[in-house]
Order: C-alpha cells, then structure tokens, then sequence
C-alpha cells in the first residue's frame, strides 16, 4: 500500500496534564495508522487516554494544564503538530472534524441549529449566503432532520437529534477526517443504531476516514475495520477487528471480553478484571497492566514491553503472548 | 407465599406546566421472594420513576402496593419508617448518591443511626461488618468519596442500603456508570448479597446485556406503559412485541460473527405529557394499524409471558 | 480530559493501602491557602489583628481613657508613638482597643445576620413554593433599601451604641446569605444522597443539617468573611455620624469622627485609626479571595 493512502499518522504521541503540581501521564507513547475510508475503534476505559489522543489531533487540548511532551502527528503525510494556529484554523472542520460525546453541551443554545451548521460552511466556503443556507439545509436533510427544522433551536430537539446536528456540523465541509469521541454513549440505544447508522451511512457516501473513540466493545464490532485497545495511555493490542475479536492476545482484551455481559450466552459468574486501572500520576514500573494481570511473568513488573507484529497486521504488548503464539505456531 | 411485592394498576403521573406527564402508567406486576425482576427501557420511559415509586420515595398517583401481602398503598409517617427499613435503593450515579461531607463510614452508619435500634459500639461493629460484606477495605473507614474511585463508591452506597437487612431492594442503574472491569465485579457482588441476604431486587437499567445476566424476569417498558413482561430466556429467546424486538436488535454485539439484521426505528420518542389512548410506540412502528389509536390491553400470550399489543399474533404468526 | 484528572486527584490516595494517606478537607484548603500569598498575607493580618483585640490590656501602653492634659494634641514621639489626641489620650492604646471593637462588631455582626439568613435560606430552597415566594419577596424588599440607609434608619429607631450597631449591621447581611443558600440548595436539590437520605429514614432537620448545610457552607464562608470587611466600614462610618459606638469608646470609625476637626492641624489623630481599617478591611478581602479559591480550586486553573 502507498505512503497517501494513509490519512492520519500519529508516532509515539505523550500527553502530560498538570494538576496541583502533579504530573499526569495520560498519554504515553501511541502510534497508529489510520487509512483512507477506514474506521479505526480506539477503545479503552475511564481515563485511559484516549479523548487526550483525539484533542491532541485537533490540536485543542487546553494550554495551561496541558502539554504534549512528544510525539508526531501526520495528517495526509504533512505533521501538524508544527503548524501555527491560523494554519490549523484551517485543518479544523474542513480536514478533520470531531463529534463530542455529549450533544447537549454542544450545541449553542441560543443560535438556530441551521445557523450552527451554516457558521462552519461560510468560514471553510466562499459562498452566497443563499447557497450557505441551502447547504446547511441539505446537511440537516443528509442526516435524516427535515429541512424545515433549520430555524429551530436546540432545546427543541431530542438527544438523538441534538447528535445529529452535530454530527451535521461536523461533515458539512466535507472532512476527510472524523474523530468521534464516543458519539453515541450518551444516547439511547433505538437512538443510538440510528446515529450509528447515519454515521457509516455518511462515512460511505463522503469516503471519510474515521477515529471512533468508544468504551462499548459492542458498537466497535458493528462500526469499526480495525481495533486498537488503550490502558494507561498506551495501545496494548492493535490490529483488524477480526484478529483482535477472535484471537485477542493481550490478558486485559481477554479480560474485557470475558467480563462483559453477553447477550447470546447464559453465564452464571462474570469475571471481573480485578485491580483498578493504573493511577495516571503514578504508573506502575514495567507492564502498566502487571498489577491486575491474571498471568504476570518474572519480568513483567520490571520491564516496559514493546508493541510487537505477534502475527501479520496483529501487534500486542505482551512478551507473554509472543511466547504463547510461538509455541501454538 | 412466595410473592414479596405486588404492583397492581400503579400509576405515577407529575404535573407540568405543559400538562400531565404520564411517567408510569396503569402498570401490574409482582416479584417473589429471593428473586430478580428486570425493568428495562430507553431514557424517559418511567423505569426509575416506577422503582421510587414502588418503595415510597415517591407517592403513587393511583393504583395499589401489595408488601408481604399487606397493602402498603397509602400508609402513616409511622409505618412508612418501618416500611423502609425493608425497602432500599442503589442509585445509579456512584458520583451524586453520596454525601461529599461524610466519611465511608459515616455514610454507613447514618442509616444505623437513624433506626435507634443500636448504641454506639455495635454501630460501629455493625458498620465494620458490612464494610467487609460489599468488599470495601476497613482502612478507607475514614475517606470521603471525592478519594474512591466509582467501583468502590458504588460499594458504599450498597452498603448503606443493605445497612438495615431490608429484604426488597431497587438497583436504579447501579452500574451504567461503571467501566466494564468495574461493572463485572459489582454485578458479582450483587448476585452474591442475593444469595447470602435473601434479597429481592428490582433491577431498573437500560442494559440489556446486564439485564439479560442477572435477571430472572423482565419486565420492558415504553413512555410508562408496560409492553411486555415474561421471563428473561424466554425474552431474548423470543421476544414478540415489536418495540422489545426493536430494542434487541439495536445494541450492539460483541461478537464479530454475530451481527444481527438491525430493526432501525424511524422517528423518535414522542412526549409522555398528555398522551393519547393506545399504544404509545405506535408512531415509531412499521406495522401499525387503525385499532393500534385504541387502548391497549396486556395479554398473556403464553404461559407467563404478556404483550401488549393488538396485533401481536399478527406480527409473529402465532 | 476532565475525567483523567479526576482519576490523577482520587486515584493517588487508593491505590493501595499501604501508600494511602488521608487528608482531611481542612488540612487540604488550608494547604491551598498557604500555597497562595496574597492570602497568605492577608490571613497572617488578620491573626495579628485578632491577637492584638484579645491581648489589648498587655500591649497597649496606656489605658483607653487615661488622659493628659498637659500633652494634648502631640504629634507621634517615642512616648506616643501614634501621638495623642485633643484629650491627651494616647492614640496607639486607642487603636490598640478599637480592634475589640470594629472586629469584633464586624464578625458578630456578621455571623448573627448569616445565622438567620441561612435559617431563612435553608427554609425557602428546601420547601420551596409559597414558603420560599414568601420569604424571597421579603428579601426583596430589604434589598431594595440602600444597605447604609437601612443600618442608619434602624440605628436611629434603637438608638446609638454597641450592642445596637450590631443589629442595625447584621441585618445588612441577611439577604445575601438567603439568596446564596437558597440557590446552592437549589443547586444540589437533585442530588441522589438527598434521596439517599430519605430513603433511609432521614427526618427533614437531619437532611438540611446534616446533607444540606455541609454541601452549601462554602460560597456562605466566603461571603461572609469578604462582608465582615464591609460590615467593618460600616460601623466605621455609623460611629462617625455619631448613631454607633459612642465616645469614650475607642472604635476606629468614632476616632476618626473625634478627630475630624483638626484634621489639617493634627492629622495623626484620624490617620492612624484610617490605616487599621484599611489593614482590616484588606486584609480579610484578601483572605476571602484566597479562601475562595482554596474552596473551588476549579475557579482559578
């Protein structure tokens, strides 16, 4: 595959926040590679690192208490990490847009939401207003809204809606980059397979690549091509939502399968990951998952492990799992 | 007599400036002894309106309350205090539902406190017992909950509901607010309590995955209606109103090969403030009808298991 | 972003038991508190100040009333390091004594006015409807008489002196503190441990004592700590058109009201008790800054 192919790159991208004088490691080290017309599913729990990861893409991670400490971001080959704000004024809502997770928070609530989606056309395009207005009205029709609603106001909509809108927002310039920061978590589910279908709907017709930030493993399955899984502010396991799914390798992946509810299967006992996830201001030396691992090794306390290709296009963090599959194969 | 409690015709209904909001309406069920009954249902639908209501939180607008066979419908200030003691509440948000001010401890023994029935030393003996029962370390005695991360406050809130051996207990979402590591080990908890603790539950949640584990009847709601009720195997194996299908075939499965067909619902919920008669999803469904406008009666279609919907054999050509 | 931060602050002290150390909530403002220097200065003020009311017989040179008529109106000297004044009274044990009197009337003041503010307060954002229009349409209409003119008004009808000051003052200070409890109550009305408390039997005293009150204490702290500076001109200012403290009490406000006709020939009689007020007003505006911050340390980062 050619280097264009690949719309967004990040390379060994940190994070640090500051808070009451203590550093926060909320991200350390990702890198990942996200194709044109793909979906990637960044999952991970609570705190892991991953809206840190999509803020540092949109470059809108808060100054005073944040700070990238290292790391490249590629978009279409070009870094931008290095651009000046006016430069990224222009990356943003035309190159790359993000869905927040909570479309109620949003939204402006005093401007019609057909003004919102028209503010992000006129800012990218230099058009009529007419041809703005009958824009954003085509977005609002693309995202199943009539377009008669353009002169209403937010609180008259539902939640399901409200998202909706947004995500209008966020495709009305056509970005060849999403980043959806759980968009649908806040949503019912009836509400949430239709947002999700509009989303792949758009995806497919725009040819959009997408970053979808969920904790649900669930709406990866259904959305996403390929899965990377985040703890602690690293990727532990990376590769096709099949390899990942039907062979997942590294000991928490397993465990999160393991303890999720399945709706097919009758189980008697779930089985917890025991532990907490690793304080982000203190991390553990060696494995950041040691401390909970079911199946520590002798130096996995001590040594920080390398993402390693276990098998083609399936990359895990777990010397344990190198061994495993080499004996296996 | 294995029925604990007993809802018959309840309803619940708030006074808006916009009108009557219709949060639960006429609904009736039971659940017996030991076991757990799943109320699930999208946002607004009533679920956690029906669980305060059932215990007393809230006054019911209509209808009757049946505890260990005794009407409990409208009861005294007096009654009602003992009538808590066997009735509790785990909420959802382990954030909002505890004190900031007050230590695990305190949280605790407040309910304790209250009842009068202890003196200061067993409060305290009793309090460190059921500190060990939901798994919480004796040496976080003295933290506020601003420093417990969700899992453990989810344990201090159960704590102080099983404080006082109630024996009917509602779990509003007790887990949606839970990472899923989290979420597996609170679910064994409860399941465990369950058993040691002869509790009873009515477990309200929009997720049907957990629903589907821990329970062992459900109960699905929409816009305060009650749309079908039968056990939990039988549900997921067979569900017949079209709403519950809707809602099945909506949540995404982990499982990679087994991407069910999804029944994508157009439209959205319509407001439960001054509803019409009949059936409240008909503006969402594919296959309404004239007589669907009509009030709908919950049939049982087969033993133990009740729809509400007039075209139910219809639609699953029974 | 907000949730990895939360994680850094909780996580830090649970991790494991043998590292968890406990902080209580006091030792963490008063860490903000010493962290912050403004209001570390403006804490370490007010203390002297304090000490310096309590202990005013051990460090005041003189008595408040003991007068020399042979040195009257002397400018500051070694003996008078403040200068006397047109009694021959010394200046600095005057000041030194006015600061039981303008601190004290300052927090009693205040503390009796938020005392019924907050009772009136907890009332109207707890019941709500008519009880809260009722009590809320009669802080209307104590808020639409200007603050001084009320306490003025008031000082006149009870008549000049200590005590009454006090009152005339403290009822200056109820409408804030019910509008401020009555919105934090509103603010936390939907908060699940209320619920949690009434479903464990709570009974309505116990719910605002023990779960109401803790959670909206902090925005009245910092208000009534900012409005014992003000409530401090205020009496200042009653004693000096003569309807507060009365001579030959030592307030600062009726000093300065002694002295105002030699201002040009002896300003040291109305200079000395201008500047304490000014420390005393400063000092606990700047420790109610810090005070907020260290309460909501959201508001600054």
């Amino acid at each position: 595959m050619s280097e264009n192919d690949t719309m967004l790159s990040v390379r060994d991208l940190s994070v640090e926040y500051t808070s009451e004088g203590k550093v926060i490691s909320a991200v350390n080290g990702v890198s990942f590679d996200l194709k044109r017309g793909r979906t990637l599913g960044l999952v991970g729990e609570t705190g892991a690192g991953k809206t840190s990861t999509a803020k540092s893409i949109m470059r809108i991670l808060p100054d005073i208490s944040s700070r990238i400490t290292a790391g490249e971001i590629y978009l279409e080959g070009k870094e931008i990490l290095c651009l000046s704000e006016k430069e990224m004024r222009r990356i943003r809502g035309r190159k790359v847009s993000m869905i927040f997770q909570d479309p109620m928070t949003a939204l402006n609530p005093i401007i019609k939401v057909g003004e919102q989606i028209r503010e992000v056309i006129i800012q990218h395009n230099s058009i009529s207003k007419k041809e703005s207005v009958a824009r954003a009205k085509e977005m609002l029709e693309l995202v199943g809204i009539s377009g008669d609603r353009y002169h209403e106001y937010p609180h008259q909509f539902s939640g399901g809606m409200k998202q909706r809108v947004v995500i209008a927002i966020a495709l009305s310039c056509n970005p060849e980059l999403l980043l959806a920061d759980e968009p649908t978590t806040a949503l019912d589910v009836t509400i949430q397979a239709q947002v999700m279908e509009t989303i792949k709907k758009l995806k497919e017709e725009l040819n959009t690549s997408m970053l979808l930030i969920t904790h649900d493993l669930g709406v990866v399955a259904s959305a996403c091509d390929d899965v990377a899984v985040i703890y602690g502010g690293e990727i532990i396991e990376m590769g096709s939502k099949e390899v990942v799914f039907d062979n997942p390798l590294h000991p928490y992946t397993q465990g999160l399968f393991e303890a999720l509810p399945e709706m097919e299967e009758d189980a008697e006992r779930l089985k917890p990951i025991g532990g907490m996830p690793p304080d982000p201001s203190n991390l553990p030396k060696g494995c950041f998952f040691g401390p909970r691992c079911p199946h520590p090794g002798e130096n996995c306390s001590t040594e920080r492990k390398q993402l390693v290709e276990i098998e083609p296009g399936h990359f895990c963090r777990c010397g344990r799992a190198l061994k495993m599959e080499n004996s296996n194969g | 007599m294995a029925e604990l409690i007993k809802a018959t015709n309840l309803k619940k209904y708030f006074e808006t400036p916009r009108g009557t909001l219709h949060a639960v309406d006429d609904i009736s069920f039971s659940i017996d002894r030991g076991k757990t009954m799943g109320v699930v249902g999208e946002s607004g639908c009533g679920k956690s309106t029906l669980g305060r209501t059932m215990i007393h939180l809230l006054e019911s607008s209509g209808g009757t309350i049946h505890f260990e066979g005794e009407d409990v419908t409208r009861v005294n200030s007096g009654k009602l205090r003992k009538l808590r003691e066997n009735m509790q509440i785990i909420f959802q948000d382990p954030y909002s539902s505890l004190n900031p001010r007050m230590t695990v401890e305190q949280t605790i023994m407040e309910p304790l406190t209250i009842s009068g029935r202890f003196n200061k030393r067993d409060r305290i003996q009793e309090t460190a017992r059921i500190m060990d029962m939901v798994g919480i370390d004796r040496r976080l005695r003295l933290s506020y909950p601003h420093e417990l991360d969700g899992g453990r406050r989810q344990r201090v809130g159960i704590g102080r509901a099983l404080a006082l051996n109630p024996k009917f207990i509602v779990c509003d979402e007790p887990v949606s607010a839970l990472d899923v590591s989290i979420q597996a080990q609170i679910l064994n908890l409860l399941q465990d309590l369950q058993s040691s603790n002869e509790l009873t539950y009515m477990f309200v949640t929009h997720d049907l995955s957990v629903v589907r584990h821990i329970s062992d009847d459900i109960c699905v709601m929409y816009l305060g209606h009650l749309v079908e009720t039968c056990s939990s195997k039988e549900l997921f194996r067979n569900p017949l109103h079209p709403y519950t299908k809707a809602l099945l075939s909506a949540v995404p499965s982990a499982n990679i090969h087994k991407q069910q067909q999804r029944v994508i619902l157009e439209g959205e919920i319509t407001s439960p403030i001054n509803p019409k008669p009949g059936c409240r999803f008909a503006s969402r469904c594919k296959f309404v009808k004239e007589d669907c406008h009509q009030a709908q009666k919950l049939v049982e279609i087969a033993p133990g298991h009740s729809v509400s919907c007039c075209r139910v054999k219809e639609i699953n050509n029974l | 972003m907000d949730d990895v931060l939360e994680m850094g602050r909780s996580m830090n002290k649970n991790e494991t038991a043998e590292t968890w150390k406990r902080q209580s909530q006091l030792g963490i403002v008063a860490k903000r508190i010493a962290k912050n220097p403004t209001a570390l200065i403006g804490f370490i003020f007010l203390v002297l100040l304090v000490l310096m009311a309590v202990f005013a017989p051990y460090i005041a040179p003189y008595d408040y009333t003991e007068q020399n008529l042979m040195n009257t109106r002397s400018a500051p000297s070694l003996e008078n390091p403040f200068g006397t004044d047109e009694l021959g009274r010394d200046v600095m044990s005057r000041v030194i004594y006015g600061s039981r009197y303008s601190l004290s009337i300052g927090i009693l003041s205040v503390l009796l006015g938020t005392s019924i503010g907050m009772f009136f307060g907890a009332i109207a954002g707890y019941f709500g409807g008519t009880v809260d229009n009722i009590i809320m349409r009669f802080i209307d209409i104590l808020q639409s008489i200007p603050g001084t003119l009320l306490a003025i008004t008031v000082s006149v009808v009870l008549g000049p002196g200590y005590f009454n000051s006090m009152l005339a003052l403290s009822i200056g200070a109820i409408p804030m503190s019910v509008r401020l409890l009555r919105a934090s109550i509103l603010g936390i009305r939907g908060e699940e441990y209320l619920e949690a408390a009434t479903s464990i039997n709570a009974r309505t005293h116990r719910i605002i004592l023990r779960h109401i009150i803790p959670n909206t204490f902090a925005p009245i702290l910092v208000s009534g700590t900012m409005m014992i500076g003000h409530v401090i001109l205020s009496a200042a200012m009653l004693s000096f058109i003569g309807l507060g403290i009365q001579p030959p009490m030592p307030e600062w406000g009726s000093m300065i009201a002694g002295g105002r006709n030699l201002i040009r020939s002896c300003p040291h009689i109305v200079t000395f008790p201008g500047i304490f007020i000014m420390i005393a007003v400063l000092s606990i505006n700047l420790f109610g800054d810090g005070l907020r911050d260290a309460l909501d340390p959201k508001l600054k980062k």
